[in-house]
């Protein structure tokens, strides 16, 4: 259900300290029948009913919830950490603690790995803890390193273990599952059961399903079945799949942390549909796993998709789609996109290929985190003299996560992409999405200067930092489109990602017809832009535009600030580089042997101070200026997006007044008396009547729309920041060791 | 603009000193008004020549100039190092600066405005303190040297307490001493062929040259650092103040604290460094002058033998040309023995110098980094903890149906 399990997963040394938790779940698992998982079973239901309801729930959920909880967690005494969030969570209000549950096994694991997390993570904002997280800085690097070295590991996966876990459930308790399907809603049945590979992906299907089911059915006494299949997959769905695997001969970590990653999907799904919160938070520490975050973010993840997560629960029993939308949501975490490219000849590319096939298969579904660390193979290739950047879109997402993700027919697949394509690929969104209202993420600009470069083909620094740094845009730009809960329904974007050979886009090039065109249309559209006036209705949206042309002018202010940062820091380390020769060579002549080594000493520090200086710039302009750059361009297409937004009104707006004269017309008709042509002209009317509903109901979609995506836009803006920027601290934290340690050395 | 700064009396560079407690002088106070700077300088003393054991008399930059000048010309002290005179005080860079920022005032925010100004004014300060310290460094060297201390003129620069009114140089003198200085470097040229009779000088002389144009090469270097330091400084400001606007009121914090750290590193880079390298290349100029000056002599010497030979051919003005070879080589001899103290000292003093302020600098960057961990450090927990209370209130504001 969390993370934190999965991080102590990769811990070899946490995992001790997690042992409790799973020995707990061991004795459950580990008697045959039901009789002794009863027990558990009951309380544990009442706790996940409550996770996934509690705004329903209430009272008596609450009065319940207590109890169990307390058990659980002296059932899994791990540690102290544990013990306070009790009481806390016991103390606690009715609201705030719908957060402390989810919290609750995140709660026991992070106490083993870092309490730190735990007072970040804490709702009720113990202050206690939460300053204790401030007098220990060094335990958060700590976890971030481990994690990172953990993801490094790779090691084959089986897949009858893989699956493993829950097969073995489903023997143990063949009535539960049976039940389990049974209530399971049409909407997630779209995909019958099918031969033993696909178990896994149709449990959570079911599980999901069946989730809602309870959620439907959550004022009625609880049934065992269905409480089986909460408990499987939001709490026990770990544990589970961690004796089976323990039980299996100790195998690998790696399946243990597929089964988890597997079974906290399944439970993922679930609290998508129900516990909006729950989903929230799950996926926070997910997805900060998967971008190997310290562990704050944690926190940080949770508070910005709560929000929406929130509204989709609220939503979720109403209307179904909306649950398949959150769903998606829920899914885009796993879709993780790598676009990698380097330099090779076409031989060594193939082969290379080869060679990156085989690590990536075995690797399926691992986290995509482990892929984007392990910076893979692509291609330069010249072809008939002319060069092509390919690259490679891996894709891994694990298919056992959610129905929307079936659509992918296999869990890895790599596919090469020329840099026209991804172009291709936007033109082809924003034909498709712009007009209602979507922000489709704007791909990086084409760099005739930096493309011929290449092309000229010198293997010098500069290309290949240009190489660099266009893989790196595609690939946030890859990013951000996944990560759309609408994009990546798009069956292009599937195309795209999936397809051996695309068709060659056409119209990308710079200079073409085609691009000619292009340039006309936008001209066209700003005039238009300037003669349409409208008189905002919504003072939401007028609030929205200016904030957005402000945050436009400053972002591009900015980033002219980090460029010239960048250069005069590329400055400061050239000069730091004469000096520090300079100073060797005073070093040389200097008489005094003392003095001699001293001055040789300083050269040396010198020369360690501008790698320093050199690599601050290359992450000042990568980290830094790059994402301004980035959100120059989003922002560029949340304006698009209001532009759209306009379109529609004007269009609603000239239907109406073509219906006023149409009435008009038949007043005149009617005056007139010309019965023959009256009959006409209330046709007329009634089609225009049509029309201006029409208009009227596209507006207020895609107004809808807009303001949801400006909304999901900010929200993401603020997520992707924060994190840039702790990256960004964290190169400097460690640039300024170093200055340290070198400065020690004098 | 006048304005009045109390020192403090942290030395920029040290130049190892004997601590003569018979003439104490410091610059504890100095006007600047326009490209006239005027400084107090303060004599404590126990000396008898004196008129009275303590006075301060005000002085220009110009009176040290003169001073420095005489003692340069005075023949007794041709066998001395004479301390390098202090550079002019410059101001334009600072100045130049605040008035581009004027210019500029219309397209910055008033915060980012402020904050360049008020390091302008550092900057300006920073150059003030430093051109007090040079000064002041001067008149100490004089003070602590055992023959120039006691020179008349010395003297009447520190206690006549009327204005000096020393007169500029006009055209002609500066020409003229253009001229100097190109005969000079001619004269050096020539005379550098004429074998030299010490080994040590030999290898002074060498090992000077040599060091001289590196400690040149090292100083334009270290000031191309620093200048691009206070770069990377300066763009932090604007960083950090566009930063701390509306769309980003996120984080101004962590931006703040690197420009802050960055433009000290910078600062005191230069005070400790380049200062250092700067005053040292000054010096061993007037070193080099030194060696100049003996090996002058030298070819005086040397010309007087053949003077004295061709007296001696022609048996003619022969006691006249004895009288000036034994002239001539006395001198050379007194130069040579006073240069070759000269020398060893100063030796002595470049190395303890050097280790002093090397050290010095390598603290205050430890310092500075560390500073700079410790507010990276902050501002990653306070970004924790402001997304905790975020965390909260959320969680406390969220509607419940």
């Amino acid at each position: 259900m969390s993370s934190p399990i999965l991080e102590t997963e990769t811990k070899p040394a946490a995992a001790a300290v997690v042992k409790p938790l799973v020995e707990a779940a061991v004795e459950t698992v580990a008697e045959p029948v039901a009789e002794l998982v009863e027990e558990p079973l009951d309380e544990f239901d009442d706790l996940v009913d409550l996770s996934t309801d509690v705004p329903s729930v209430q009272a008596t959920a609450a009065a319940a919830a207590e109890s169990p909880l307390v058990e659980v967690e002296a059932e899994t005494p791990s540690e102290e950490a544990c013990e306070d969030f009790v009481d806390l969570s016991g103390s606690d209000s009715d609201s705030s603690q719908e957060e402390t549950l989810l919290e609750v096994p995140a709660d026991s694991a992070a106490a083993s790995s870092d309490p730190q997390d735990v007072s970040t993570a804490l709702p009720p904002g113990d202050v206690a803890t939460g300053s204790a997280a401030h007098e220990q800085p060094g335990a958060l690097l700590e976890v971030d390193i481990g994690q990172a070295s953990a993801n490094g590991e790779k090691q084959p996966l089986s897949e009858d273990l893989f699956f493993d876990p829950l097969a073995n459930l489903a023997d143990a308790g063949p009535p539960p599952t049976a039940a389990v399907k049974q209530p399971a809603p049409p909407p997630q049945q779209q995909q019958p059961p099918q031969p033993p590979l696909d178990l896994f992906e149709d449990d959570p299907n079911d599980l999901f399903g069946e989730s809602r089911h309870a959620k439907s059915a959550k004022q009625q006494p609880p049934q065992p079945s269905s409480l089986f299949g909460e408990v499987d997959e939001d709490i026990f769905g770990e544990p589970l799949g961690a004796p089976a695997a323990k039980k299996a001969g100790n195998m690998a970590s790696r399946e243990q942390r597929e089964t988890t990653v597997g079974t906290k999907t399944s439970g993922l799904g679930g609290g998508g549909a129900g516990a909006g919160a729950g989903f929230g938070d799950v996926g926070g520490p997910l997805n900060n796993n998967y971008e190997k975050e310290p562990a704050d973010i944690f926190s940080e993840e949770a508070v910005t998709i709560a929000p929406t997560a929130a509204k989709a629960a609220a939503a979720a029993s109403s209307s179904r789609t909306n649950g398949v939308h959150g769903a998606a949501e829920e899914g885009d975490i796993f879709a993780e996109a790598t676009v990698e490219l380097s330099l090779d000849s076409p031989r060594a590319d193939r082969k290379k290929n080869t060679t990156a096939a085989k690590p990536s298969t075995s690797a399926t579904t691992l986290s995509s985190a482990a892929d984007l660390s392990k910076t893979h193979s692509a291609s330069l290739e010249e072809v008939n003299s002319h060069v092509c950047i390919y690259i490679h879109v891996h894709i891994s997402a694990s298919t056992s996560i959610h129905t929307t993700l079936a659509m992918f027919r296999t869990k890895t697949f790599t596919v090469r992409r020329r840099f026209s394509d991804f172009l291709g690929l936007y033109e082809k969104l924003t034909e498709k999405h712009a007009p209602n209202g979507f922000i489709v993420p704007p791909p990086p600009e084409k760099s005739i200067m930096g493309m011929t470069k290449v092309k000229v083909g010198k293997e010098d620094s500069s290309s290949g930092e240009f190489v660099e740094r266009r893989r790196a845009a595609l690939e946030r730009y890859l990013q951000r489109v996944v990560c759309h809960p609408s994009l990546l329904q798009d069956p292009d974007v599937r195309e795209f990602l999936e397809k051996e050979e695309l068709p060659r886009a056409v119209g990308t090039q710079a200079l073409s017809g085609a691009g000619f065109l292009k340039m006309l249309n936008k001209a066209t559209d700003a005039v238009s832009k300037m003669t349409i006036k409208m008189n905002e209705s919504d003072v939401w949206f007028e609030e929205k535009l200016q904030e957005v042309e402000a945050a436009d002018q400053q972002f591009r202010k900015l980033h002219g600030m980090v460029e010239s940062l960048v250069v005069h820091r590329k400055e400061l380390s050239l000069n730091t580089a004469c000096f520090s020769k300079s100073v060797a060579m005073l070093g040389s002549s200097e008489d005094n042997t003392a003095l001699s080594r001293a001055l040789s000493q300083l050269a040396e520090v010198e020369d360690k101070m501008e790698q320093l200086h050199q690599e601050q710039a290359s992450c000042d302009s990568f980290s830094f200026a790059e994402l301004i750059a980035d959100y120059i361009r989003l922002l560029g297409s949340v304006r698009g997006s209001f532009d759209h937004r306009m379109k529609a009104w004007q269009r609603w707006q000239d239907a109406q007044t073509m219906l006023q004269k149409k009435r008009e017309s038949e007043a005149k008709l009617l005056w007139a008396n010309k019965p023959d042509k009256l009959q006409q002209a209330k046709d007329d009317i009634a089609e225009w009547e049509a029309k201006v509903t029409q208009y009227e109901g596209d507006f207020d979609r895609v107004s809808s729309t807009v303001r949801k995506e400006v909304v999901r836009f900010e929200k993401e803006k603020v997520k992707n920041f924060k994190r840039q920027i702790i990256k960004y601290l964290e190169a400097q934290l460690k640039a300024q060791q170093q200055v340290s340690l070198c400065s020690d050395g004098v | 603009v006048y304005f009045t700064i109390t020192l403090s009396l942290t030395r920029s560079v040290s130049v190892d000193l004997n601590n003569d407690t018979a003439l104490i002088i410091d610059i504890p106070d100095a006007l600047c008004e326009r490209d006239k700077v005027k400084f107090t300088v303060h004599t404590k003393t126990t000396l008898s020549s004196f008129q009275k054991p303590d006075f301060s008399v005000p002085r220009q930059h110009e009176d040290f100039i003169w001073l420095h000048d005489t003692l340069v010309e005075t023949e007794e002290y041709a066998g001395l190092i004479i301390p390098p005179a202090p550079p002019k005080p410059d101001f334009e860079s600072p100045r130049e600066k605040m008035h581009k920022l004027g210019e500029g005032e219309a397209t910055m925010t008033k915060e980012e405005y402020t904050k360049m100004k008020q390091e302008l004014e550092a900057e300006y300060l920073a150059v003030f303190k430093k051109t007090v310290q040079v000064h002041e460094v001067f008149l100490q060297r004089l003070s602590s040297h055992p023959i120039l201390s006691k020179d008349r003129n010395f003297h009447i620069f520190l206690e006549y307490d009327q204005d000096l009114t020393v007169r500029r140089k006009n055209a002609k003198e500066m020409f003229g001493g253009f001229f100097k200085n190109m005969v000079k470097t001619a004269d050096e040229v020539i005379i550098s062929g004429i074998k030299e009779v010490d080994d040590f000088f030999e290898q002074e002389k060498t090992f000077l040259l040599d060091y001289y144009s590196k400690i040149k090469d090292s100083t334009i270097k270290a000031e191309k650092m620093t200048r691009s330091h206070k770069n990377v400084a300066d763009d932090y400001i604007h960083i950090s103040a566009t930063l701390s606007n509306p769309p980003f009121n996120t984080g101004p914090v962590w931006c703040r604290f690197p420009q802050k750290v960055e433009g000290r590193v910078a600062s005191d880079q230069e005070l400790k460094l380049t200062e250092l390298l700067r005053y040292y290349m000054r010096d061993i100029q007037a070193a080099k002058d030194l060696l100049y000056r003996r090996a002058r002599a030298l070819a005086d010497y040397e010309n007087s033998n053949k003077a004295l030979d061709k007296a001696r051919l022609k048996s003619r003005d022969i006691p006249q040309a004895e009288e000036q070879q034994q002239l001539c080589l006395q001198k050379f001899d007194k130069l040579s023995e006073s240069g070759k103290r000269e020398l060893t000292s100063f030796k002595g003093r470049r190395v303890v110098a050097f280790r002093k302020n090397l050290i010095e600098m390598a603290e205050l960057e430890i310092k500075h980094a560390k500073v700079m961990l410790t507010m990276i450090y902050r501002c990653l927990f306070d970004n924790a903890y402001a997304i905790m209370k975020l965390a909260l209130n959320v969680v406390t504001s969220r509607p419940f149906p």
